[in-house]
Parts: C-alpha cells; structure tokens; sequence
C-alpha cells in the first residue's frame, strides 16, 4: 500500500495530485484520450498505475475511454478517466449508462473554454449544467468542485468513495487554473477507503434498490444481465412497462437523495450571521473572493461566503439559509451565469447578482468582485 | 424426456427469444454454443459477453447464461477490452451487428485489431440496421434498396474481414449463417487463437431486408447466400469474376501475442523490480 501513498509534502500540479488522489483511492484502472489541461493526469497515471499494480490505457477516443472504465468497473476495478470539454461531450451517452447500469467510476473534468474547442488551453467553469443534465433521461449524480491541488487531491479520493458507496459516475469538476496550479500538498499516513457492497451467494438482486444493490464482479459465477435498457432488480429488459421505469428511476435517484448529508461538502464563512453581501462561488474563482471579502471587510461591509465544494446535488437548503440572512447574494463564476440562475431557484430572484466573466482563462479579481459588491449594495 | 444438450448455457426464463421468423441471429446463437458444446464448457462461467445495440446484440443478452454488458451503441469492444484487462482469464466475446461494429463501432474495431486484443468479435452481417426498420448500412450492398436508399445505394460496402486483417488481427474468417458447420469449426478455432479473432457471419434479414429486395421467404435467402458464396481461396484467382459474390473462408490465421498480456508483463516487470 506505500506505493500508493506517497506520504508527506509534496509541490504538485493539481492535475497530478488528481492522480495521485486516485491512486491513494485505490484506483487501479485509468482510461483517457489526450486533451489540455487535462492531459498531466493521464501522464501521471501512466507512470504511476503499473508500479502500483494497476492498467493504465490510452483509448482511441472518449467513447472508448468511457466504455472501457465502465467495463473495467464490472469486472471490479476502480476506474477512472479524464477529459475537458469536448470529451466530456463525447462521454455523455457513457456517463448516463453508467447512472442506468449504477456503474462506479470517476470522471474528472477540467474545464476550458467552450463551447467547441473555443479557448483550449484557458480555464473556465462553462460546463457546470453539463455536469448535471449533460446525458439525456431523468439521473440523479454527484458533482465535486475541488479549488486548490490539495483539494484535487482530497476530493478524488472521495469521489471514488461516493462513486462506491451510491454506485453511481461521479464527477470531479475542476478547472483549467485548479488544474495547472502548482501548491503544496500534503499526503496523509493513512486516508479512508470505501469498498463496494458485494453480493452474498444465492443473492439476483443486483439494480435498483433505494439501499443500493450489491454488485456482482464478472467472472464471479453471478451471471449478471447488465443492460442501459430498462430493467427490473435482477437485470431483465422490461422496454415498455412504465410501472418497472418509474420504479427503477426512482430507485437510482432516491439512493442518492437520501443518502445527501453524506456527500454535501461546502466551505461557509459568517454563515447565518445577518449581513450585507453573501458570495456563493466554487473553484478557482472562490479564490478570487476569499480576497474580495477581505477588501470588503476592510471598508466596514459585514459579509458571508459559501463555498460549493459538492455542486450537485445542489446545495439549495444551505443556499436558502444564506439568501435569508442576507440583503445581496453575488454569485461569481467563469460562465454566463450557470449557477447564479440555480441559486435564483431558492432565493429571491431580485437578491441575486451574478458576476460573469468568460474567456480568456481569466478569473475576476479580487478588487473587481468586492467593486461589484459596494456598486449592487448602493443600487440595492 | 432429454433436455437439448444446449439448453444449460441458455437463460430458459427469459424464452422465448425475440427474433423474426427465420432470423439469421438464431442461427449464430446456435453455432456459437455449439461450438462451446464441442470444446467440452461445462457452462459459460469462464466466459464474458458484451454486445451493443442491434439485434444481433441481443443474443447474448438476455438469451445466455452468463455475465453480459449490454452497453451503447457501437462501444461494445472498448467496454470488452475493460473486462478483459482486468480478467484476463475470462474468454470475452462480442456479439454485434454490421451497424453497431463496423459503423458506429468501426473505430474501436480497427484499433482492437491494431492493438491484437485477445477477444472475440462476431459482426452479424444483416447487410442493414435490422432493428431500426432496415436503413442502409455501411455493409448493404451497391445498389440494394432500403428505407433510406429508396433510389438505390450510391455507396459502396466495407470489406469488414479484409478491413480487419489489414489492421492486425491474429485470425479472421467469413462466413454465411448457410455454412453452419465450417462456422462452428470457425469458432472453436478462434476461441483458442491468441490475439484478436474476428468472425464475420453473412445473415438474413427477411423482416428488414429480404422484403424489399424481392426475396419470398427467409428460406430463400439461405439458398441465395449458399449459391452465392465463393472460397476465398477461388475468388482470389479471379476477384473480377466474382465480383459481387461472398468470398468464404479464413482470412487471417497467425497466432500473435496480444495486448492485454504485453500490459500485464509490464506490470510484473515493474512490480518484481521495485520489491
Ligand atoms: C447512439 C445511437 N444511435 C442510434 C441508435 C439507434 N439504433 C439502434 S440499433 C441501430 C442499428 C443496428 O444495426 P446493426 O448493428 O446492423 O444491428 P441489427 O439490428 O441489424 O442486427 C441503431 C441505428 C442508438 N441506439 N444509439
Ligand atoms: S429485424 Fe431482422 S435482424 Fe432483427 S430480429 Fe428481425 S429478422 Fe432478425
Ligand atoms: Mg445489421
């Protein structure tokens, strides 16, 4: 096991302490096609997956990038790949065959400017709805949204133990300044690890239940019927009965639902304090306002921030909490106002200000965010 | 009374099966066990299947009695190659449509074949996308109407066998669903080549092909598939004269190690070495 974790302090690219997050994960199966800024992962994960005993593949494409892991996962790997925009297209049909099939597996997206190829070597946080609604059909996901190279390191170790514990894709968002920045991080002596709840001998309930079925490994003597059709609990086909979708939808979205608590991580500061302004961010651009507060605190302006390390599932009790206590809420982010229209869903719309920047890779600054706030105070 | 001695690798819960009268898919299913039967699998417990979207997908999915991933259209080979490396020991095989591997799918094809991944891929040659209501394929031939072709096929069809040769696998071989006996003998022989085997099964279609292209019964297609295939070996001497004719035979037979060992010779190399 010291071969996967690399204890101590390290200087690490957040793209490899990804890697290395999901080698400390257990993650013993990596699939990916190139693609800035997301390409140091799998440079990483090539050197690193064979000397811990794990495959490392480069794919033709997305699409086999996706069916691989997914694949690899049946058969009982911990798998993983990475991308930015326009693979994480290309995954989409992959990724909801996975919520269908309730497949683990990790797909890390760190995010350019879109869309189309657009700005290829610039960060952005364009593709957050993508996340969420990106595959067709009714789904119910989990999407983590790390803001330093510690974090990437941190957070893929708990998506791959989110992605084990509710047998479902889930989605390592990060951004193209997150992904390329360099930091100190530290590698614990010990990080905690989630397994799979395996079948017992004699059980055929593999899909859809809200407790989250036991998963049968290939080659396992279960002859396992895995279909992205609908199916019922033990993996038969039932194409037009609407009772068996219903149950089944419902099914993969309450597993996740109720199990919420667990996998909301946000980072609050002055939360449920009354105040003038609250600041909703997340990624590379809540490092821009954790400085944004400072300004503002120096000029005599009471201020709460919450940070959205968990994106979906979005936080929208927590988000609710914040609007009550505030006169403002400013939303910054690298796109046109993908999560700014969310937190209008549970705040007074007319409370919310959403301050977009889109390309360029640039990030708003800290001067601007807290001009922006004094301006939309004294117009407020 | 006996069960049929094929009976134990079928999923009898799930019958009856799904396929038109007269389906060439059946009669694929048939040979594969057969051959299973022959080369002494107790069950399919040393085997896993994937397939995509497709008729032909179905046959292993629901109808055998074994892990199967029955995944989107056209990524049944990248999913296998995820099986296959991390179980080498477990016999993967795909079954798809000329649509779903050659199609969609024809990428991931050339680079299984490239790379000699030691699977098995059976494309059920239909000559069109059977389950969508017969549109033309990238296998229909010149010429032929389908439902999107209604003034005829401008487009010339892939050699999938030959196409797949080219590109590397370790044995490859054409049949009809007409020659049931060679295509079994076909299949144990791949199964126990190392390195990428690919079988292309010329088949029927009557429900979304046959009809449109005047045949009166499925039975008729067989007969029309039997007259009008060619050994390989025959048609090579004379490939203008046969022009139009379904060369049969093996394509490519030559052993070779494949990728999913290289990968994990790597990996007990680099492991002996760092202990
Ligand atoms: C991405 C995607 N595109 C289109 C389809 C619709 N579709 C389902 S089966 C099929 C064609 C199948 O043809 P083939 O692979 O030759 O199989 P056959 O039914 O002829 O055996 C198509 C186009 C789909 N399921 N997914
Ligand atoms: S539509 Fe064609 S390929 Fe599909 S089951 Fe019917 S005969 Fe077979
Ligand atoms: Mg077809």
């Amino acid at each position: 096991m010291d071969k996967r974790l690399l204890i101590g302090k390290h200087f690490w690219l957040g793209d490899v302490a990804c890697a290395e997050g999901a080698i400390a994960a257990g993650c013993n199966f990596f699939a990916g096609y190139p693609i800035t800024p997301a390409s140091e992962i799998a440079e990483r994960m090539a050197k690193r997956l064979p000397e811990v005993g794990g495959v490392f593949v480069q794919m033709e494409d997305e699409l086999a990038s996706i069916s691989a892991v997914i694949g690899a996962s049946w058969a009982g790997a911990k798998a993983m790949t990475a991308t930015s925009g326009p693979g994480f297209s290309l995954m989409q049909e992959g990724i909801g065959y996975a919520y269908m099939t309730e497949t683990p597996c990790v797909i890390v997206n760190v995010m350019r400017v879109g869309p189309s190829t657009g700005q290829a070597t610039k960060g952005a946080q364009g593709d957050v709805m993508q996340a969420r609604w990106g595959t067709h059909g009714d789904h119910m996901g989990v999407t983590l949204c790390p803001n330093s190279a510690q974090e990437m390191f941190d957070y893929t170790i708990k998506a791959f133990n989110i992605a084990e514990m509710l047998r479902i894709p889930v989605i390592l968002l990060s951004d193209g300044v997150i992904g390329h920045i360099m930091e100190p991080v530290t590698v614990p002596d010990r990080v905690e690890i989630v397994e799979r709840k395996k079948p017992s001998q004699g059980d055929t309930m593999f899909f859809g239940l809200e407790d989250v079925a036991p998963m049968p490994e290939f080659g396992e003597g279960f002859n396992v019927l895995v279909t992205g059709s609908t199916h019922n609990e033990r993996g038969i086909r039932h194409t037009t009965d609407p009772e068996v979708h219903r149950r089944m939808i419902n099914a993969i979205v309450r597993k996740v639902l109720k199990r919420r608590d667990e996998v909301t991580f946000v980072e609050k500061y002055r939360f449920g304090e009354g105040v003038d302004v609250a600041f909703i961010s997340y990624g590379c651009t809540s490092r821009a306002v954790y400085e944004a507060v400072r300004i503002l605190e120096g000029k005599g302006v009471d201020v709460s921030f919450l940070r959205l390390i968990t994106m979906w599932p979005f936080p929208d009790e927590l988000t609710r909490e914040l609007g009550e206590c505030a006169k403002v809420i400013i939303v910054p982010e690298m796109n046109l106002g993908q999560v700014s229209n969310e937190v209008k869903k549970y705040v007074c719309p007319s409370k919310v200000y959403g301050l977009h920047r889109i390309g360029g890779g640039e990030i708003p600054r800290p001067g601007e965010i807290a001009k922006f706030a004094l301006e939309v105070l004294k117009s407020g | 009374m006996a069960e049929h001695p094929l009976h134990k690798y079928l999923r009898m819960e799930v019958m009856p099966h799904v396929f038109c009268p007269g389906c060439g898919a059946g009669i694929v299913a048939n040979c594969f066990l057969r051959a299973v039967y022959e080369l002494g699998y107790e069950d399919l417990s040393k085997f896993a299947f994937c397939s995509g979207i497709g008729c032909a997908a179905w046959i292993p999915s629901p109808f055998f009695k074994a892990d199967s991933l029955h995944i989107m259209h056209g990524r049944s080979i990248p999913a296998a190659m995820g099986i296959k490396l991390m179980k080498p020991e477990l016999k993967v095989v795909v079954f798809g449509g000329d649509g779903d591997i050659a199609g969609i799918g024809g990428n991931h094809l050339l680079h299984a074949a490239r790379r000699n991944l030691e699977i098995l891929v059976i494309m059920v040659n239909n000559m069109v996308y059977g389950m969508t209501g017969g549109q033309v394929a990238p296998t229909t031939p010149f010429g032929a109407y389908t439902t999107t072709t209604p003034y005829g096929n401008i487009e010339y069809p892939i050699k999938a066998a030959e196409v797949v040769a080219t590109a590397g696998a370790s044995y490859v071989a054409r049949w009809t669903v007409y020659h049931t006996r060679r295509l079994i003998n076909s299949i144990k022989k791949a199964l126990n080549t190392e390195g990428f085997s690919f079988i292309e099964v010329v088949s029927t279609c009557f429900t979304s092909y046959g009809r449109r292209m005047g045949f009166k019964s499925p039975a008729e297609m067989i007969v029309w598939l039997k007259e009008n295939s060619i050994p390989i070996s025959e048609y090579k001497k004379n490939p203008e004269k046969y022009a139009g004719k379904i060369p049969v035979g093996e394509i490519e037979c030559t052993p070779r190690e494949g990728y999913v060992k290289r990968v994990w010779k790597m990996i007990h190399e680099l492991s002996a070495k760092s202990s």
